[in-house]
């Protein structure tokens, strides 16, 4: 890819104002509660922005787009469950969870139900979840810069840690707060203006694109000869039968019904009106393209996924560490319905992107690489400068994307493992979040890039079957004892594990795995959900004993007065607040 | 309009100490005589003695018995946060299960009636509204009105309470 300089100034711009903002909002940092928590005072609309901000990942920006792409009608649903999911936090969790007063998941954990060891088995699938997360998020910085300059990918996942890690380490989650409430306005700016943009072009060529219009049924098509460069090993099919030339070798006749396992650095010719290959799992043909939920398979797919993503939201550590920060149980609520709102808007977008790009930017189906589509589609609608120009808005998008969420996830891994594993000081915090940091990069460098949202879709189920049953039960139910949790958080965890290795090693030997395989939550959801409240029956005796106590605290209203902060009674560090009013006035 | 009420019944809650900008004044007000201390843990003790507020001369003995009641954890006490968590659940649980019934019928819908799943409206594909629109609003309906229902749950709680 050749280089586009507006890009990839936009891109420096984005860093250096994220790296600003954070070093302007760390000047009033300088305690655990600072770092850990922003002071709890966070404003609802400020907080409703900046989780909105956190949110809208690699996964959100670019994988969306993508998936409608290569998928179409049934890659809606991503969208709608993402959103979806802050309905089922706000309903059940919000709330209780801010009035528990905890500082992390964790300690959440810790205080409803007493055992230490839950709490450490919890650390750990905080921090496994937080980095699998992380991953998607440098992938897509490496194939967004790879989008917009010749540069290897590695310095792009690089490149958004260091900057993330920067403002991480110099004012924790008070720094970042602002800094994702103004990345979330960027993201909307960056990809609500291209829309526009390229919609009106689209409406002023009279609805046609250069792959013919989506209401035929016939796949897209490649209208001049296209040479297809491909980076990551694929599997093609194609719905007729079509001439490709391999460069190097000889032509050959691709007939439908068989899979084309293309290698890395293979180029491919197609000639002019042959039809547009796609990668194994996409949809062939235009008509099943535009039509959701065909096969029964894809019925029970789209269940799991709603599952996954409903109850997924809820157990993501880093949009639970968002609601530490409002200053009470209300304003937490409050905070998640504009939430709702934001990302309503926001998501009207990335379809419509994908929709577009299945006209003009078909080669992408071959390539596998879908979730560049919002980068690449401007170039392909807008020639010369002006299309140079809305990739670099949509570039500064992006970038936005991966800096907000990846920060996020480093607050939150670097507070549960700051708090729990070593001493709650700002300097633990500040080792932990350089060590974390770390090893997400060497992964996102070494590991080849996936489907974003696919990760992002595995990290959705396995926060799913390990932390919603325990924030649903533990909230609402008396009867859960920490056996149960224990129980319920290690089998739901195992079997998401074992749908990941199995997910792994079909997509090396040929991709045989199952819809519940790459989209596990239906089953793993219920088997964690079954074992904690049967294991919970089973150790009845072990209901903790202030259980009555914790359940007031949680649920009384806040005017009452029952809310406690947890840090108070964990460090009780009233000369740390002091010294901390006393920086704030120099 | 809950802000008022709370004002109205002197249940203006006294945020935890480590909140931000509004705090000192408040506690300057209302205790200027009370000498910070300098020590750890008798300061958090007192301090947090200090917030609740039960000898208010405003405020009726029925509302302190509730409030004594409720955090001695007497069964009286007990009952009365099950009824709210009870109530609270069950508008949860409904609105949850509206919004999942709507959404959950849409995927039955388009895979029984593929003439439903190929309709169109003003030449775009009813599906793509139905999944690509539709449920956003909906989704924020949904959360406005648990909002209102929880929030009319608690203000009717603290006026139980108070009076």
């Amino acid at each position: 890819m050749q280089l586009n300089p507006w890009a990839v100034a936009s891109v420096l711009v984005v860093g250096v104002v994220t790296v600003y903002l954070g070093r302007r909002m760390s000047r009033f940092a300088s305690t655990t509660h600072d770092f850990l928590v922003a002071r709890r005072t966070v404003r609802s609309r400020r907080n409703a922005a900046a989780i909105s901000g956190e949110y809208i990942s690699a996964a959100s920006f670019l994988g969306v787009a993508g998936l409608v792409l290569k998928d179409g009608a049934d890659a809606l649903w991503y969208p709608i469950g993402f959103t979806a999911g802050f309905l089922a936090l706000m309903i059940f969790v919000a709330a209780p969870l801010r009035r528990s007063g905890a500082y992390t998941l964790p300690d959440f954990l810790e205080a409803r139900l007493g055992s230490p060891a839950l709490r450490t088995v919890s650390t750990w699938f905080v921090v496994f979840i937080g980095v699998l997360y992380m991953l998607p998020q440098l992938q897509g910085a490496g194939l967004a810069l790879t989008a917009i300059t010749p540069a290897p990918a590695w310095i792009g996942s690089v490149g958004v840690m260091v900057v993330i890690a920067l403002n991480v380490v110099s004012g924790g989650m008070r720094a970042i707060t602002l800094v994702q409430a103004f990345q979330y306005w960027l993201k909307l700016f960056a990809i609500g203006v291209p829309t526009f943009l390229l919609c009106l072009v689209f409406l002023g060529g009279a609805g046609s694109g250069a792959a013919g219009s989506l209401g035929e049924q016939a796949p897209p098509e490649f209208t001049e000869e296209t040479t297809v460069d491909i980076r990551t090993p694929v599997t093609l099919r194609v719905a007729e039968t079509t001439l490709v030339t391999v460069v190097g070798e000889q032509e050959a006749l691709w007939v439908p019904g068989r899979e084309y396992p293309v290698s890395s650095g293979t180029e491919l010719v197609f000639p002019s009106g042959s039809k547009v290959p796609v990668v194994s799992d996409g949809a062939l043909e235009n008509a099943s393209w535009l039509r959701p939920t065909e096969t029964s398979q894809d019925l029970l797919w789209t269940y799991s996924l709603m599952l996954a993503t409903f109850l997924g939201t809820m157990g993501l550590p880093h949009v639970l560490v968002r609601f530490y920060t409002n200053p009470d149980g209300k304003a937490a609520r409050r905070s998640t319905v504009q939430v709702l709102l934001l990302l309503g808007l926001f998501y009207l977008f990335p379809v419509l992107i994908g929709a577009l790009s299945r006209l003009y930017v078909p080669k992408l189906l071959v390539t596998g690489r879908t979730d560049a589509a919002v980068l690449e589609l401007p170039t392909a609608m807008l020639p010369g400068l002006l299309g140079q120009l809305v990739v670099a808005v949509t570039a500064a998008g992006a970038f936005a994307a991966f800096f907000s969420t990846c920060s996020g996830l480093l607050v939150s891994v670097a507070g549960v493992i700051a708090t729990d594993l070593l001493g709650g000081r700002v300097r633990h915090f500040r080792f932990a979040a350089v060590a974390v940091a770390a090893v997400p990069a060497g992964i996102a460098v070494t590991l080849p890039i996936d489907d974003l949202s696919l990760s992002v879709g595995l990290s959705f189920a396995l926060a799913a079957s390990t932390f919603s049953p325990l924030l649903l039960l533990g909230i609402w139910w008396r009867g859960l004892t920490w056996v149960g949790a224990m129980a319920g958080m290690c089998v739901g965890g195992g079997l998401v594990l074992v749908a990941v290795g199995l997910n792994m090693l079909s997509r090396y030997t040929g991709g045989w795995a199952p819809w519940f395989v790459t989209q596990p939550a239906l089953f793993t959801v219920t088997a964690a959900f079954v074992t904690t409240i049967v294991v919970s029956r089973g150790t009845a005796r072990r209901v903790p004993d202030d259980v009555n106590a914790v359940m007031l605290r949680l649920h009384a209203p806040d005017p009452l007065g029952f809310m406690r902060d947890r840090a108070v009674a964990r460090f009780g560090n009233v000369d740390d607040r002091e010294r901390g009013r006393a920086k704030h006035r120099r | 309009m809950t802000d008022e009420v709370y004002r109205k019944i002197d249940g203006i809650r006294e945020p935890d100490p480590t909140l931000g900008r509004s705090v000192p004044s408040r506690q300057q007000t209302s205790r200027p005589a009370i000498p910070i201390p300098s020590d750890g843990d008798p300061a958090t003790l007192r301090a947090r003695r200090q917030r609740v507020v039960l000898a208010e001369p405003s405020r009726s003995p029925g509302g302190l018995r509730a409030r004594v009641e409720l955090a001695q954890q007497t069964s009286w006490g007990e009952l009365l946060i099950s009824d709210l968590i009870k109530a609270q659940l069950r508008s949860g649980v409904l609105l949850a299960v509206l919004a999942a019934f709507v959404l959950g019928a849409l995927p039955l819908a388009f895979y029984f009636s593929p003439t439903l799943a190929t309709l169109r409206f003003i030449g775009l594909p009813v599906p793509w509204l139905l999944l690509g629109i539709a449920p956003f609003p909906f989704l924020l309906g949904v959360g406005l009105w648990y909002n209102r229902l929880a929030e009319r749950h608690e203000r009717d709680f603290v006026n139980m309470i108070e009076n």
